[in-house]
């Protein structure tokens, strides 16, 4: 980027393309039938795929959850016994992080999103994102078949040797993950070279939106931090299929090896699952509070940063496991790094929001429910990096609570965010405004009323895990039920605001929340193959003080002399520079 | 916020935990008042800024390098004073004393053995001096296990495959709860034993005691005092209900059916099968989770458990 303009540039000739509104033809409607959509390699629809199956699978995963919550409003066994209560947290755990959160930002807003916000037709490789699709679907098959022939019990952390001993369908399951894995890879090595390679004229790496860097981000992540998972449930597999020791003591592994590549690949993954996230949130403050981002390159650095520092904190999980105390030490550092460019992101949105022009409508609430929640999971993430106070809390309750806050009230905001901020694209249909605000507020509410009396009964010593637990627990317990419910009240209000969208929502324009930003610079819902003509890009995607107009530029048809458009010559960086 | 720190902890009885609650104290206080700020500049802003026409025209600031600079540095050095204290604390927590006196822990699932120095063990129950250094060393049967006092704030992964040990100092006598914290089956949740803490004489004389409690007793009762020590009866009713593990009500010579269909008559070779090789032989609709209590039981007392079990119909 350093290089002189001149002998990097050449003039285009551009020309201003407003986007059609209400379009007749559009991505939903260019193929019709079922066969159309389970063959299509349409990057919208492959998103839409991936969204109606996290959908299911939240679905499913927050059944579950409300099951576990109503077995521990009392201490002793009310409905389930504790094999069954053991099968369901695990369920809840594999389902929620497997199958939902990790595919849930990337795989079904990152499809859909990626290339309408680099100006490309499609991803690089579609067959092959098709194909990824296939693979998460095989997984889930697996994974399905292993929950119905004798289910699995060992936590979502498949810590062995009890996870070689138990009489659960471990082999299934891992296998099934192990498949699963495969698709992340695909999507992440699909997302690196459309990044790289399908950006439209104009869109250098210093324009790029920061959703796009954290996707890189994610994507990077995925390809490096998914194998070792692969070999780690690989591994498990020959363990248990052909008894080779490697994990069970038993049989001359070690146990604690497991834990270490476990914890390689799902660390990272958490980020896997936190970075998207991240992304959209930059979007949604920018859009709403009508302002150019603040530190676009410190949130774009930061995201780089803390995928990298990202791999080396694994240990953090081990600290009362036997490591030693150097490598805690050293774990324990390099895990405060991490907070470090997750702060300067906080600041960077809320100096974004300073002196804006703030519409408080349901992607930005949810942006500020986001802001609040994730800055308490990232404060009690401190609390567990820290070394002496870790060695307490570790295993508690106080982690779930953690957890929670970072991956339901950190990473499923900003996908609630993103999905009411891109929905009208998606679709091309308007939601109720007042009952999405609605469901805002009663689902911040009872994310509260559960999770907070976590962090409580955490401290005090309440063990995670657990079926049974002592009477001192019980009120905490009890309060943190009701705000399950209260929870699931909210997602239940926005299922039906969103079906109701589905078949009766208003018309959106292409551009409802008058957004800078190039997926809006097209019809909603978007034409077949994203735009009609080749975008062309002079500016920032958050520049709010440049006119509309220089957002909504194309290559003009030369060609065709007789069209009187007002046309524009710009320059913009070559090609092969962009790569 | 003393009152918030006490409320969200157990209370303190080891040397240790005192440093672990003030970390803990000053981690939450910061992050308080950080939350406070963040929380209410998001919520001023949002009131302050809030759009008040289309029009609305917005100032372009892209950076501020003061600024960025102090957010970044100012968390930086919060975060390594919180380092720096963890690890000082987890030093301390992590060293024992040379004088500390030894209890070897042995964890089963789902049980707790405590081994002490002049051969005595007891089961879910551990006994130690107050004012006094007490070093655990700990081993697994089986799976891993987790050894947690909430109240010394101490906690450390019980392994199969090598020995790990933990510390403490509790400053006062009274009882305090030992959880399980690493996820190991079915009981994993009723895996919970206690610290009795005496002072040192009583300590002495319950470790001289001990073993001799039983002696003037009629043997069915020292069964019974067995079987409530070594912790059976977390999977064994003797009221007839099913737990983990078939009920001691009617055993006694009573014919029961084997996993592999094979009927066997509970007499005293079933009985201390049973006890030293639990997993040999399972009952119909049970599963293999008994651990062994080789080295754990006399051959004495497992007569006396006999003798207790035939009393149960």
């Amino acid at each position: 980027m350093s290089t002189p303009e001149a002998s990097t540039t050449k003039k285009v000739q551009v020309r201003r393309y407003k986007p059609e509104e209400n379009p007749k033809e559009h991505y939903l409607n260019a193929e019709k039938g079922v066969w159309a959509w389970m063959t299509t390699i349409d990057h919208k629809k492959i998103g839409l795929l991936y969204l109606g199956s996290i959908t299911f699978f939240f679905f499913v995963g927050g059944m579950l959850a409300l099951l576990l919550r109503t077995e521990l409003l009392t201490p002793a066994q009310s409905f389930i016994d504790a094999d069954v209560y053991n099968q369901v947290f695990t369920l809840h755990g594999a389902i929620m992080i497997f199958f939902f959160l990790v595919p849930s930002v990337p795989a079904a807003l990152g499809n859909f999103i990626l290339p309408l916000q680099l100006g490309a037709k499609d991803v690089a490789f579609p067959r092959l994102n098709l194909a990824s699709f296939y693979i998460y679907t095989i997984g889930t098959i697996f994974t399905l078949i292993a929950i119905f022939t004798g289910g699995i019990d060992t936590g979502w952390t498949f810590y062995t040797p009890y996870s070689t001993q138990t009489g659960t369908n471990v082999l299934l399951m891992t296998f099934g993950i192990f498949i699963l894995g495969f698709s992340s890879i695909l999507t992440g090595v699909n997302f690196i070279v459309t990044i790289h390679k399908l950006r439209a004229p104009g869109l250098t790496w210093n324009k790029l939106p920061l959703n796009v860097w954290a996707l890189y981000a994610t994507s990077i992540i995925q390809v490096l931090a998914t194998p070792v998972l692969a070999i780690t449930l690989l591994l498990l597999v020959m363990e248990r299929a052909l008894g080779i020791g490697v994990f069970d003591p038993s049989i001359g592994g070690d146990p604690v090896l497991f834990q270490h590549f476990f914890w390689f690949y799902s660390h990272p993954a958490v980020y896997i699952m936190i970075v998207p996230g991240f992304g959209v949130i930059s979007e949604v403050i920018s859009t709403f509070s009508r302002k150019v981002i603040f530190g676009y390159w410190a949130i774009a650095l930061s995201s780089l940063a803390i995928a990298f520092i990202g791999f080396l904190v694994w240990g953090h999980h081990m600290f009362v496991a036997g490591q030693s105390s150097l490598a805690s030490m050293v774990f324990s550092f390099l895990t405060f790094l991490v907070g470090i460019p997750t702060g300067i992101k906080i600041f960077n949105w809320l100096a974004t929001m300073y002196k804006g022009s703030i519409d408080m409508k349901a992607p930005m609430l949810y942006a500020m429910v986001f802001l609040f929640l994730f800055t308490i999971g990232g404060f009690t993430g401190i609390m567990l990096g820290s070394l002496a106070v870790d060695i307490h809390l570790h295993d508690t309750y106080y982690v779930v609570a953690h957890f929670h806050y970072v991956m339901m009230g950190g990473m499923v905001m900003a996908l609630l965010a993103g999905l009411h901020y891109w929905w009208p694209k998606m679709f091309g249909k308007m939601y109720s405004e007042f009952f999405a605000r609605i469901s805002c507020v009663i689902i911040f509410i009872g994310f509260n009323l559960a999770f907070l009396p976590q962090f409580v009964m955490g401290s005090q010593g309440m063990p995670r895990r657990y079926f049974n637990y002592i009477d001192q627990y019980q009120a905490f317990h009890q309060l943190s039920t009701i705000g399950a419910y209260i929870m699931a009240v909210g997602f239940v209000i926005m299922a039906g605001y969103m079906i109701h969208s589905l078949l009766r929502g208003k018309p959106a324009s292409a551009n409802p929340w008058g957004s800078r930003a190039m997926e809006w610079q097209t019809s909603s819902p978007a034409p077949h193959h994203n735009f009609e003509h080749i975008p062309v890009i002079i500016n920032g995607p958050y520049d709010y003080h440049k006119p509309m107009s220089e957002f909504q530029l194309g290559i003009a048809h030369s060609t065709n002399g007789h069209q009187s458009f007002e046309k524009v010559d710009v320059n913009v960086k070559s090609a092969e520079e962009k790569a | 916020m003393n009152r918030l720190t006490e409320f969200m902890l157990p209370p303190a009885k080891s040397t240790t935990a005192g440093e672990v609650d003030a970390l803990f104290h000053f981690i939450n206080v910061t992050s308080i008042i950080l939350l406070a700020g963040i929380t209410f500049t998001i919520i001023y802003f949002a009131w302050k800024y809030r759009r008040r026409s289309e029009d609305d025209v917005t100032p372009v600031i892209t950076h501020n390098s003061k600024l960025e600079i102090t957010w970044s540095v100012i968390p930086l050095i919060l975060v390594m004073i919180v380092f720096g204290w963890g690890l000082s604390g987890y030093m301390n927590l992590t060293t024992a004393p040379d004088d500390a006196y030894e209890v070897r822990v042995v964890a089963k699932s789902w049980l707790w053995e405590f081994h002490y120095q002049n051969g005595h063990v007891s089961v879910n129950e551990l006994h130690v001096p107050v004012d006094r250094p007490v070093k655990l060393v700990m081993s697994s049967d089986d799976v891993i296990h987790s050894f947690f006092v909430p109240d010394y704030r101490i906690k450390r992964d019980v392994l199969p495959n090598r020995y790990t040990s933990v510390w403490f100092e509790a400053i006062e006598t009274g009882e305090s709860i030992i959880h399980c914290t690493e996820y190991c089956g079915r009981a994993h949740s009723d895996m919970n034993a206690t610290v009795f803490v005496h002072t040192q004489e009583d300590f002495e004389t319950w470790l001289e005691s001990a073993d001799a409690i039983d002696e003037d007793m009629p043997p069915a009762e020292r069964g019974e005092a067995l079987v409530t020590r070594s912790g059976c009866m977390a999977c064994h009713s003797t009221d007839g209900s099913r737990m983990v593990g078939p009920t001691f009500q009617g055993l006694w010579m009573a014919e029961r059916t084997m996993e592999d269909g094979e009927v066997v008559t509970a007499d005293e070779n079933y009985i201390r099968e049973s006890i030293l090789e639990p997993n040999a032989r399972i009952n119909e609709g049970y599963d293999p989770v008994m651990p062994s209590y080789q080295g754990t039981l006399s051959d004495r007392q497992i007569d006396d458990i006999i003798e207790y079990i035939k009393t149960l119909d």
